[in-house]
Protein backbone atom coordinates (compact mmCIF):
# COMPACT_ATOMS: atom_id res chain seq x y z
CA UNK A 1 0.00 0.00 0.00
CA UNK A 2 1.75 3.44 -1.01
CA UNK A 3 1.56 5.80 1.65
CA UNK A 4 -1.32 7.75 -0.88
CA UNK A 5 -2.94 4.59 -0.26
CA UNK A 6 -2.75 4.67 2.99
CA UNK A 7 -3.72 8.72 3.82
CA UNK A 8 -6.45 8.31 1.29
CA UNK A 9 -8.00 5.32 3.76
CA UNK A 10 -7.38 7.40 7.09
CA UNK A 11 -9.09 10.21 5.22
CA UNK A 12 -12.15 8.42 4.20
CA UNK A 13 -12.34 6.69 7.44
CA UNK A 14 -12.76 10.25 9.48
CA UNK A 15 -15.28 11.21 6.72
CA UNK A 16 -17.27 8.53 7.40
CA UNK A 17 -16.81 8.65 10.96
CA UNK A 18 -17.87 12.54 11.26
CA UNK A 19 -20.91 12.03 9.10
CA UNK A 20 -22.22 9.10 11.22
CA UNK A 21 -21.36 11.18 14.00
CA UNK A 22 -23.52 14.07 12.97
CA UNK A 23 -26.75 12.02 12.43
CA UNK A 24 -25.89 9.57 15.13
CA UNK A 25 -25.24 12.06 17.86
CA UNK A 26 -27.73 13.39 20.57
CA UNK A 27 -26.80 16.59 21.39
CA UNK A 28 -26.67 19.27 18.51
CA UNK A 29 -23.56 20.80 19.20
CA UNK A 30 -21.82 17.24 18.81
CA UNK A 31 -23.65 17.53 15.82
CA UNK A 32 -21.89 20.68 14.52
CA UNK A 33 -18.58 19.30 15.96
CA UNK A 34 -18.77 16.16 14.34
CA UNK A 35 -20.07 17.99 10.96
CA UNK A 36 -16.25 20.07 10.66
CA UNK A 37 -14.29 16.55 11.06
CA UNK A 38 -16.05 15.30 8.35
CA UNK A 39 -15.93 18.86 6.19
CA UNK A 40 -12.20 19.18 6.77
CA UNK A 41 -11.69 15.34 6.67
CA UNK A 42 -13.07 16.17 2.89
CA UNK A 43 -10.27 18.84 2.88
CA UNK A 44 -7.63 16.17 2.94
CA UNK A 45 -9.99 14.14 0.12
CA UNK A 46 -9.79 17.33 -2.11
CA UNK A 47 -5.71 17.25 -1.19
CA UNK A 48 -5.26 14.20 -2.04
CA UNK A 49 -7.11 14.40 -5.51
CA UNK A 50 -4.69 17.73 -6.31
CA UNK A 51 -6.96 20.17 -5.79
CA UNK A 52 -5.09 22.53 -3.04
CA UNK A 53 -7.13 25.63 -3.60
CA UNK A 54 -10.64 23.53 -3.24
CA UNK A 55 -9.56 22.09 0.01
CA UNK A 56 -7.87 25.68 1.60
CA UNK A 57 -11.23 26.79 0.58
CA UNK A 58 -13.42 24.04 1.90
CA UNK A 59 -10.97 24.87 5.48
CA UNK A 60 -11.06 28.32 5.37
CA UNK A 61 -15.32 28.57 4.58
CA UNK A 62 -16.47 25.97 7.06
CA UNK A 63 -13.97 26.80 9.83
CA UNK A 64 -16.00 29.60 10.31
CA UNK A 65 -19.16 28.38 9.07
CA UNK A 66 -19.40 25.63 11.56
CA UNK A 67 -18.71 27.89 14.54
CA UNK A 68 -21.39 29.91 13.76
CA UNK A 69 -23.47 27.13 13.20
CA UNK A 70 -22.74 25.99 16.96
CA UNK A 71 -23.12 29.65 17.83
CA UNK A 72 -27.17 29.30 16.38
CA UNK A 73 -27.44 25.87 18.38
CA UNK A 74 -26.37 27.25 21.41
CA UNK A 75 -28.60 30.28 21.04
CA UNK A 76 -31.60 28.60 19.41
CA UNK A 77 -31.99 25.51 21.49
CA UNK A 78 -31.74 24.46 25.15
CA UNK A 79 -29.49 21.19 24.69
CA UNK A 80 -30.44 19.73 28.20
CA UNK A 81 -33.99 19.43 27.42
CA UNK A 82 -33.68 16.98 24.42
CA UNK A 83 -31.96 13.75 25.89
CA UNK A 84 -34.06 11.51 24.19
CA UNK A 85 -34.88 11.10 20.21
CA UNK A 86 -37.08 13.14 17.76
CA UNK A 87 -39.37 11.62 16.47
CA UNK A 88 -41.85 13.10 14.50
CA UNK A 89 -45.29 11.13 12.81
CA UNK A 90 -43.60 11.58 9.12
CA UNK A 91 -40.33 9.25 10.21
CA UNK A 92 -41.80 6.38 7.81
CA UNK A 93 -42.31 8.96 5.37
CA UNK A 94 -38.45 10.41 6.28
CA UNK A 95 -36.81 7.07 6.27
CA UNK A 96 -38.17 5.87 2.94
CA UNK A 97 -37.27 9.16 1.31
CA UNK A 98 -33.65 8.47 2.69
CA UNK A 99 -33.34 5.16 1.70
CA UNK A 100 -33.81 5.92 -1.79
CA UNK A 101 -31.10 8.68 -1.77
CA UNK A 102 -28.99 5.86 -0.29
CA UNK A 103 -30.07 3.30 -2.61
CA UNK A 104 -29.54 5.82 -5.83
CA UNK A 105 -25.90 6.77 -4.56
CA UNK A 106 -24.99 3.47 -4.14
CA UNK A 107 -26.60 1.81 -7.28
CA UNK A 108 -24.82 5.25 -9.25
CA UNK A 109 -21.33 4.09 -7.39
CA UNK A 110 -21.51 0.67 -8.50
CA UNK A 111 -22.99 1.35 -11.79
CA UNK A 112 -20.51 3.61 -13.41
CA UNK A 113 -17.34 2.79 -15.20
CA UNK A 114 -14.45 4.25 -13.33
CA UNK A 115 -11.04 4.73 -15.19
CA UNK A 116 -8.02 2.82 -14.00
CA UNK A 117 -5.09 3.60 -13.47
CA UNK A 118 -4.32 7.03 -14.65
CA UNK A 119 -1.43 8.91 -15.50
CA UNK A 120 0.40 11.82 -13.63
CA UNK A 121 -2.48 14.29 -11.77
CA UNK A 122 -1.84 17.59 -12.82
CA UNK A 123 -2.43 20.38 -10.24
CA UNK A 124 -4.33 23.38 -11.56
CA UNK A 125 -2.96 26.82 -11.20
CA UNK A 126 -4.41 29.24 -9.33
CA UNK A 127 -3.83 31.32 -12.27
CA UNK A 128 -5.97 29.10 -14.45
CA UNK A 129 -8.44 28.89 -11.81
CA UNK A 130 -8.60 32.57 -11.77
CA UNK A 131 -8.91 33.15 -15.23
CA UNK A 132 -11.96 30.49 -15.77
CA UNK A 133 -13.77 31.91 -13.04
CA UNK A 134 -13.58 35.11 -14.44
CA UNK A 135 -14.36 34.69 -17.94
CA UNK A 136 -16.10 31.08 -18.53
CA UNK A 137 -17.40 31.35 -15.64
CA UNK A 138 -18.18 34.54 -14.67
CA UNK A 139 -22.39 34.70 -14.91
CA UNK A 140 -22.44 31.66 -12.28
CA UNK A 141 -19.81 33.48 -9.71
CA UNK A 142 -21.89 37.24 -10.02
CA UNK A 143 -25.18 34.94 -9.26
CA UNK A 144 -23.89 33.23 -6.48
CA UNK A 145 -22.91 36.34 -4.91
CA UNK A 146 -26.02 38.38 -5.68
CA UNK A 147 -27.57 35.36 -3.80
CA UNK A 148 -25.15 36.15 -0.95
CA UNK A 149 -26.12 39.56 -1.15
CA UNK A 150 -30.28 39.12 -0.78
CA UNK A 151 -29.25 36.93 2.39
CA UNK A 152 -27.34 38.95 3.86
CA UNK A 153 -30.01 41.87 3.29
CA UNK A 154 -32.87 39.70 4.38
CA UNK A 155 -30.78 39.58 8.13
CA UNK A 156 -30.00 42.88 8.26
CA UNK A 157 -34.18 43.81 7.85
CA UNK A 158 -35.02 40.84 10.03
CA UNK A 159 -32.25 42.64 12.71
CA UNK A 160 -33.38 45.81 12.29
CA UNK A 161 -37.02 45.40 12.01
CA UNK A 162 -38.05 46.14 15.45
CA UNK A 163 -36.44 49.32 15.38
CA UNK A 164 -38.21 50.61 12.84
CA UNK A 165 -41.29 51.03 14.73
CA UNK B 1 22.98 6.46 4.98
CA UNK B 2 20.17 6.91 7.45
CA UNK B 3 19.68 10.53 5.81
CA UNK B 4 18.98 8.96 2.60
CA UNK B 5 16.22 6.34 4.45
CA UNK B 6 14.63 9.44 6.24
CA UNK B 7 13.99 11.46 3.15
CA UNK B 8 12.97 8.28 0.96
CA UNK B 9 10.52 7.19 3.69
CA UNK B 10 7.03 9.60 3.38
CA UNK B 11 6.31 8.81 7.66
CA UNK B 12 9.42 9.46 8.60
CA UNK B 13 10.57 12.14 6.95
CA UNK B 14 6.87 13.84 8.17
CA UNK B 15 7.12 12.91 11.57
CA UNK B 16 10.69 14.62 11.79
CA UNK B 17 9.54 17.85 10.10
CA UNK B 18 6.62 17.57 12.93
CA UNK B 19 9.03 16.91 15.59
CA UNK B 20 11.28 19.77 14.95
CA UNK B 21 7.96 22.22 15.04
CA UNK B 22 6.75 20.35 18.28
CA UNK B 23 10.20 20.60 20.31
CA UNK B 24 10.97 24.29 19.25
CA UNK B 25 7.84 25.70 19.55
CA UNK B 26 7.53 25.23 23.52
CA UNK B 27 10.94 26.12 23.79
CA UNK B 28 10.27 29.65 22.52
CA UNK B 29 7.22 30.10 24.35
CA UNK B 30 9.34 29.69 27.73
CA UNK B 31 11.52 32.43 26.36
CA UNK B 32 8.44 34.58 25.37
CA UNK B 33 6.71 34.38 28.39
CA UNK B 34 9.71 35.56 30.17
CA UNK B 35 9.74 38.09 27.52
CA UNK B 36 7.02 39.62 27.80
CA UNK B 37 6.71 39.59 31.87
CA UNK B 38 9.56 41.42 31.87
CA UNK B 39 8.80 44.25 29.11
CA UNK B 40 5.22 44.64 30.81
CA UNK B 41 6.86 44.70 33.98
CA UNK B 42 9.50 47.45 33.12
CA UNK B 43 6.92 49.33 31.08
CA UNK B 44 4.82 49.68 34.41
CA UNK B 45 8.10 50.88 36.34
CA UNK B 46 8.72 47.24 37.93
CA UNK B 47 11.30 44.56 37.59
CA UNK B 48 9.22 42.34 36.42
CA UNK B 49 10.48 38.60 37.50
CA UNK B 50 13.86 38.48 39.31
CA UNK B 51 13.75 35.75 41.59
CA UNK B 52 14.48 32.25 39.87
CA UNK B 53 17.95 32.76 37.95
CA UNK B 54 19.87 35.86 36.75
CA UNK B 55 17.44 38.55 36.49
CA UNK B 56 14.78 36.01 36.63
CA UNK B 57 15.99 34.09 33.17
CA UNK B 58 14.58 30.91 34.66
CA UNK B 59 11.20 32.12 35.80
CA UNK B 60 9.83 30.30 32.50
CA UNK B 61 11.32 27.30 32.99
CA UNK B 62 9.94 27.47 37.04
CA UNK B 63 6.41 28.15 35.72
CA UNK B 64 6.66 25.56 33.43
CA UNK B 65 7.38 22.72 35.72
CA UNK B 66 4.64 24.04 38.21
CA UNK B 67 1.88 23.85 35.09
CA UNK B 68 2.71 20.69 33.83
CA UNK B 69 2.68 19.11 37.59
CA UNK B 70 -0.41 21.08 38.09
CA UNK B 71 -3.75 18.68 38.81
CA UNK B 72 -6.04 19.01 35.63
CA UNK B 73 -9.04 19.63 36.57
CA UNK B 74 -12.45 19.39 34.96
CA UNK B 75 -16.04 20.56 36.07
CA UNK B 76 -18.28 17.50 36.89
CA UNK B 77 -21.01 19.30 34.23
CA UNK B 78 -18.61 19.48 31.41
CA UNK B 79 -19.11 17.67 28.50
CA UNK B 80 -16.30 15.63 28.91
CA UNK B 81 -14.78 14.81 25.17
CA UNK B 82 -15.74 18.81 24.03
CA UNK B 83 -13.75 20.22 27.20
CA UNK B 84 -10.97 17.80 26.77
CA UNK B 85 -10.38 18.23 22.96
CA UNK B 86 -11.00 21.83 23.19
CA UNK B 87 -7.07 22.48 23.49
CA UNK B 88 -6.19 20.42 20.99
CA UNK B 89 -8.36 22.18 18.31
CA UNK B 90 -6.78 25.53 19.22
CA UNK B 91 -3.42 24.35 19.08
CA UNK B 92 -3.21 21.75 16.53
CA UNK B 93 -4.43 24.16 13.09
CA UNK B 94 -2.06 26.82 14.55
CA UNK B 95 1.02 24.73 14.38
CA UNK B 96 0.37 22.99 11.12
CA UNK B 97 -0.16 26.62 9.85
CA UNK B 98 3.33 27.06 11.10
CA UNK B 99 4.66 23.91 9.02
CA UNK B 100 4.05 26.30 5.83
CA UNK B 101 5.80 28.98 7.09
CA UNK B 102 9.58 29.82 5.74
CA UNK B 103 11.45 31.22 7.78
CA UNK B 104 15.03 32.01 5.66
CA UNK B 105 15.50 31.17 2.15
CA UNK B 106 16.59 27.83 3.18
CA UNK B 107 14.77 26.93 6.96
CA UNK B 108 11.54 26.16 5.98
CA UNK B 109 9.59 23.07 6.76
CA UNK B 110 7.52 22.59 3.71
CA UNK B 111 7.04 25.92 1.16
CA UNK B 112 4.01 25.65 -0.65
CA UNK B 113 2.40 27.30 -3.83
CA UNK B 114 -0.32 28.65 -1.83
CA UNK B 115 1.68 28.58 1.06
CA UNK B 116 -0.19 32.35 2.14
CA UNK B 117 -3.78 31.15 1.49
CA UNK B 118 -2.64 28.16 3.18
CA UNK B 119 -1.54 29.57 6.62
CA UNK B 120 -4.29 32.08 6.84
CA UNK B 121 -7.24 29.18 5.99
CA UNK B 122 -5.84 27.43 9.24
CA UNK B 123 -5.60 30.01 11.25
CA UNK B 124 -9.21 30.90 11.57
CA UNK B 125 -10.15 27.16 12.12
CA UNK B 126 -8.80 27.35 15.95
CA UNK B 127 -12.15 29.47 16.57
CA UNK B 128 -13.56 26.19 16.66
CA UNK B 129 -11.37 25.24 19.54
CA UNK B 130 -12.41 28.65 21.54
CA UNK B 131 -16.20 27.93 21.14
CA UNK B 132 -15.57 24.32 21.86
CA UNK B 133 -14.03 25.21 24.89
CA UNK B 134 -16.76 27.93 25.96
CA UNK B 135 -19.30 25.67 25.54
CA UNK B 136 -17.73 22.00 27.32
CA UNK B 137 -16.89 24.15 30.33
CA UNK B 138 -20.58 24.64 31.11
CA UNK B 139 -19.73 28.03 32.60
CA UNK B 140 -21.63 31.00 31.48
CA UNK B 141 -18.53 32.85 31.52
CA UNK B 142 -16.63 30.89 29.23
CA UNK B 143 -19.51 30.69 27.34
CA UNK B 144 -19.73 34.32 26.93
CA UNK B 145 -16.49 34.43 25.96
CA UNK B 146 -16.89 31.89 23.26
CA UNK B 147 -19.78 33.86 21.89
CA UNK B 148 -17.37 37.02 21.98
CA UNK B 149 -14.13 35.51 20.36
CA UNK B 150 -16.51 33.54 17.43
CA UNK B 151 -17.78 37.09 16.56
CA UNK B 152 -14.64 38.90 16.53
CA UNK B 153 -12.44 36.25 14.90
CA UNK B 154 -15.59 36.25 12.13
CA UNK B 155 -15.18 39.81 11.97
CA UNK B 156 -11.42 40.78 12.18
CA UNK B 157 -10.88 37.95 10.06
CA UNK B 158 -12.43 39.79 6.65
CA UNK B 159 -9.91 42.55 6.61
CA UNK B 160 -7.22 41.10 7.58
CA UNK B 161 -7.37 38.38 5.00
CA UNK B 162 -8.71 42.28 2.74
CA UNK B 163 -4.85 42.85 3.59
CA UNK B 164 -3.19 39.86 2.76
CA UNK B 165 -5.18 39.58 -0.61
CA UNK B 166 -3.54 43.17 -1.33
CA UNK B 167 -0.01 41.79 -0.69
CA UNK B 168 -0.87 38.84 -3.45
CA UNK B 169 -2.36 41.14 -6.17
CA UNK B 170 0.87 43.07 -6.19
CA UNK B 171 3.20 39.90 -5.79
CA UNK B 172 1.05 38.02 -8.13
CA UNK B 173 1.70 35.08 -6.14
CA UNK B 174 0.33 33.43 -3.26
CA UNK B 175 3.75 31.45 -2.75
CA UNK B 176 5.56 33.38 -0.02
CA UNK B 177 9.15 32.20 -1.44
CA UNK B 178 7.88 34.35 -4.25
CA UNK B 179 6.37 36.62 -2.62
CA UNK B 180 10.14 36.97 -0.25
CA UNK B 181 11.75 37.17 -4.01
CA UNK B 182 9.69 39.95 -5.53
CA UNK B 183 10.44 42.81 -3.15
CA UNK B 184 13.89 42.56 -3.32
CA UNK B 185 15.06 46.22 -2.70
CA UNK B 186 11.52 48.02 -1.69
CA UNK B 187 9.16 45.70 0.82
CA UNK B 188 5.66 45.58 -0.33
CA UNK B 189 5.08 48.07 3.19
CA UNK B 190 6.71 50.94 1.02
CA UNK B 191 3.49 50.35 -1.97
CA UNK B 192 1.50 49.21 0.67
CA UNK B 193 1.23 51.38 3.87
CA UNK B 194 -2.28 51.01 3.89
CA UNK B 195 -2.71 47.50 4.08
CA UNK B 196 0.64 47.06 6.30
CA UNK B 197 -1.51 49.05 9.44
CA UNK B 198 -5.12 47.09 8.88
CA UNK B 199 -2.78 43.96 8.86
CA UNK B 200 -1.31 44.59 12.30
CA UNK B 201 -4.51 46.14 13.38
CA UNK B 202 -6.72 43.04 12.57
CA UNK B 203 -3.73 40.89 13.60
CA UNK B 204 -3.57 42.04 17.07
CA UNK B 205 -7.31 41.40 17.20
CA UNK B 206 -7.19 37.89 15.93
CA UNK B 207 -4.52 37.49 18.68
CA UNK B 208 -7.06 38.50 21.32
CA UNK B 209 -4.51 41.01 22.84
CA UNK B 210 -5.07 44.19 24.22
CA UNK B 211 -6.94 46.52 23.11
CA UNK B 212 -8.95 43.65 21.77
CA UNK B 213 -8.74 41.58 24.68
CA UNK B 214 -12.71 42.00 24.86
CA UNK B 215 -13.00 38.31 25.11
CA UNK B 216 -10.75 37.30 27.68
CA UNK B 217 -11.19 39.98 29.26
CA UNK B 218 -11.08 38.75 32.91
CA UNK B 219 -12.86 41.75 34.72
CA UNK B 220 -15.42 41.23 32.75
CA UNK B 221 -15.57 37.30 31.66
CA UNK B 222 -13.27 36.08 34.11
CA UNK B 223 -10.39 34.83 31.51
CA UNK B 224 -13.42 33.98 28.95
CA UNK B 225 -13.10 30.56 26.95
CA UNK B 226 -10.54 28.86 29.13
CA UNK B 227 -11.88 29.60 32.77
CA UNK B 228 -12.43 26.44 34.09
CA UNK B 229 -9.36 24.93 32.74
CA UNK B 230 -6.04 24.22 34.60
CA UNK B 231 -2.53 22.96 34.41
CA UNK B 232 -1.30 21.44 30.76
CA UNK B 233 -4.97 22.54 29.37
CA UNK B 234 -4.82 25.84 30.63
CA UNK B 235 -1.13 26.03 29.19
CA UNK B 236 -2.43 24.88 26.03
CA UNK B 237 -4.53 27.41 25.50
CA UNK B 238 -1.10 29.45 26.27
CA UNK B 239 1.11 28.10 23.84
CA UNK B 240 -1.66 28.62 21.19
CA UNK B 241 -1.64 32.32 21.70
CA UNK B 242 1.97 32.30 21.82
CA UNK B 243 2.63 30.42 18.24
CA UNK B 244 -0.37 32.73 16.94
CA UNK B 245 1.55 35.52 17.80
CA UNK B 246 4.62 34.39 16.22
CA UNK B 247 2.91 33.38 13.59
CA UNK B 248 1.82 36.47 12.51
CA UNK B 249 4.66 38.09 13.35
CA UNK B 250 6.30 36.13 10.95
CA UNK B 251 3.72 36.45 8.76
CA UNK B 252 3.95 40.33 8.17
CA UNK B 253 7.85 40.10 7.75
CA UNK B 254 7.89 38.16 4.99
CA UNK B 255 4.94 39.86 3.02
CA UNK B 256 5.81 43.41 4.23
CA UNK B 257 9.03 43.75 5.54
CA UNK B 258 11.25 42.02 2.76
CA UNK B 259 11.72 38.81 4.81
CA UNK B 260 15.15 37.43 4.85
CA UNK B 261 16.40 39.80 1.94
CA UNK B 262 15.64 43.34 2.50
CA UNK B 263 17.37 45.53 3.32
CA UNK B 264 21.20 43.80 2.15
CA UNK B 265 19.96 41.68 -0.27
CA UNK B 266 19.66 38.11 -1.41
CA UNK B 267 22.85 37.03 -1.25
CA UNK B 268 23.77 36.84 1.82
CA UNK B 269 24.82 34.15 4.77
CA UNK B 270 22.16 32.03 6.25
CA UNK B 271 23.45 33.66 9.88
CA UNK B 272 22.31 37.48 8.57
CA UNK B 273 19.64 36.09 6.96
CA UNK B 274 18.15 34.51 10.09
CA UNK B 275 19.04 37.68 12.27
CA UNK B 276 17.26 40.04 9.61
CA UNK B 277 13.89 37.57 10.00
CA UNK B 278 14.66 37.73 13.92
CA UNK B 279 15.15 40.96 13.91
CA UNK B 280 11.71 41.98 12.27
CA UNK B 281 9.70 39.15 13.89
CA UNK B 282 11.01 40.64 17.17
CA UNK B 283 10.40 43.87 16.32
CA UNK B 284 6.37 42.82 15.69
CA UNK B 285 6.30 40.55 18.78
CA UNK B 286 7.49 43.71 21.06
CA UNK B 287 5.08 45.86 19.44
CA UNK B 288 2.50 43.48 20.49
CA UNK B 289 3.26 43.59 23.89
CA UNK B 290 4.36 47.02 23.85
CA UNK B 291 0.19 47.82 22.91
CA UNK B 292 -1.06 45.58 25.39
CA UNK B 293 1.07 47.71 27.96
CA UNK B 294 -0.62 50.98 26.44
CA UNK B 295 -3.84 50.59 25.16
CA UNK B 296 -7.23 50.06 27.60
CA UNK B 297 -9.60 47.90 26.37
CA UNK B 298 -12.09 48.30 23.59
CA UNK B 299 -15.79 48.26 24.36
CA UNK B 300 -17.80 45.01 22.59
CA UNK B 301 -19.83 47.51 20.29
CA UNK B 302 -16.45 49.71 19.74
CA UNK B 303 -14.55 47.03 18.82
CA UNK B 304 -17.33 45.57 16.17
CA UNK B 305 -17.81 49.06 14.60
CA UNK B 306 -14.52 49.73 14.21
CA UNK B 307 -14.37 46.66 12.21
CA UNK B 308 -17.23 46.86 9.99
CA UNK B 309 -17.22 50.62 9.30
CA UNK B 310 -13.53 51.76 9.22
CA UNK B 311 -11.12 48.43 8.97
CA UNK B 312 -13.45 47.02 6.11
CA UNK B 313 -14.12 49.95 3.91
CA UNK B 314 -10.31 51.18 4.06
CA UNK B 315 -9.30 47.60 3.27
CA UNK B 316 -11.35 47.63 0.06
CA UNK B 317 -9.84 51.06 -0.72
CA UNK B 318 -6.81 49.52 -0.71
CA UNK B 319 -7.79 46.67 -3.17
CA UNK B 320 -9.48 49.00 -5.23
CA UNK B 321 -6.21 51.35 -5.43
CA UNK B 322 -4.34 48.05 -6.07
CA UNK B 323 -6.53 46.63 -8.73
CA UNK B 324 -6.39 50.43 -10.78
CA UNK B 325 -2.61 50.68 -10.26
CA UNK B 326 -1.86 46.88 -11.59
CA UNK B 327 -4.72 47.36 -14.14
CA UNK B 328 -3.48 50.00 -16.05
CA UNK B 329 0.11 49.91 -15.72
CA UNK B 330 0.79 53.05 -13.81
CA UNK B 331 3.89 52.79 -12.31
CA UNK B 332 4.14 51.54 -8.58
CA UNK B 333 5.29 54.56 -6.94
CA UNK B 334 1.52 56.02 -7.33
CA UNK B 335 0.07 53.19 -5.22
CA UNK B 336 2.63 54.30 -2.83
CA UNK B 337 1.56 57.82 -2.47
CA UNK B 338 -2.24 56.66 -3.11
CA UNK B 339 -1.99 54.62 -0.10
CA UNK B 340 -0.51 57.04 2.34
CA UNK B 341 -3.47 59.48 1.22
CA UNK B 342 -5.83 56.39 2.09
CA UNK B 343 -3.84 55.97 5.23
CA UNK B 344 -3.91 59.46 6.52
CA UNK B 345 -7.63 59.75 5.93
CA UNK B 346 -7.96 56.24 8.30
CA UNK B 347 -5.54 57.65 10.75
CA UNK B 348 -7.59 60.92 10.61
CA UNK B 349 -11.25 58.85 11.04
CA UNK B 350 -9.60 56.26 13.92
CA UNK B 351 -7.95 59.23 15.84
CA UNK B 352 -12.05 61.26 15.71
CA UNK B 353 -13.95 57.95 16.34
CA UNK B 354 -11.62 57.36 19.65
CA UNK B 355 -11.97 60.95 21.19
CA UNK B 356 -16.02 60.90 21.01
CA UNK B 357 -17.49 57.65 21.24
CA UNK B 358 -16.82 57.58 25.28
CA UNK B 359 -19.44 60.53 25.62
CA UNK B 360 -21.70 60.55 22.95
CA UNK B 361 -22.24 56.89 23.15
CA UNK B 362 -26.12 55.95 24.56
CA UNK B 363 -27.75 52.64 23.96
CA UNK B 364 -31.30 53.32 23.16
CA UNK B 365 -33.51 50.80 24.73
CA UNK B 366 -34.25 48.70 21.27
CA UNK B 367 -30.34 48.15 20.59
CA UNK B 368 -30.03 46.79 23.88
CA UNK B 369 -32.56 44.12 23.28
CA UNK B 370 -30.97 43.21 19.95
CA UNK B 371 -29.20 39.61 19.83
CA UNK B 372 -26.02 41.05 19.54
CA UNK B 373 -25.70 43.44 22.46
CA UNK B 374 -26.25 40.37 24.73
CA UNK B 375 -22.40 39.82 23.78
Amino acid sequence: MSPEEGIFYVVAGITVIGALGVVLARNVVHSALFLILSLLAVAGVFVLLAAEFLAIVQVLVYGGAVTILVLFAMMLTRVRDMPRALNGPQWPLAAVAAGMIGGISIVAVLDTEWPGETDEATVVSIEEIGNLLFTNWAIPFEIASLVLIVALLGAIILARGEEGE
Amino acid sequence: MILGMIVGNVWLDALIRLGGVALLVPLYMIIITWTERKVIGRLQMRLGPMRVGPYGTLQGLADTIKLLTKEDLRPTTADRWVFELAPFAIVVPVIMALVALPFTADILIRNLTLGLFYIVALQGVSIVGFVMAGWGSDNKYALIGAARAAAQLISYEVPFILSILAVAMVASSLDIGVIVGMQGDTPLIAYLPLAFVIFVIAGLAELYRQPFDIPVAESEVVGGPFVEYSGIRWSMFQLGEFVSMVLISILGSLIFLGGWQWPVGGDVPVVVQIALMAVKTSAFILFFIWMRASLPRLRIDQMMAYCWQLLLPFAFLQIIINGLVLAYDWPHWTMTIMSLVALGAFVYVTNRAARQSGVTYQPSAASAQRVGSVL
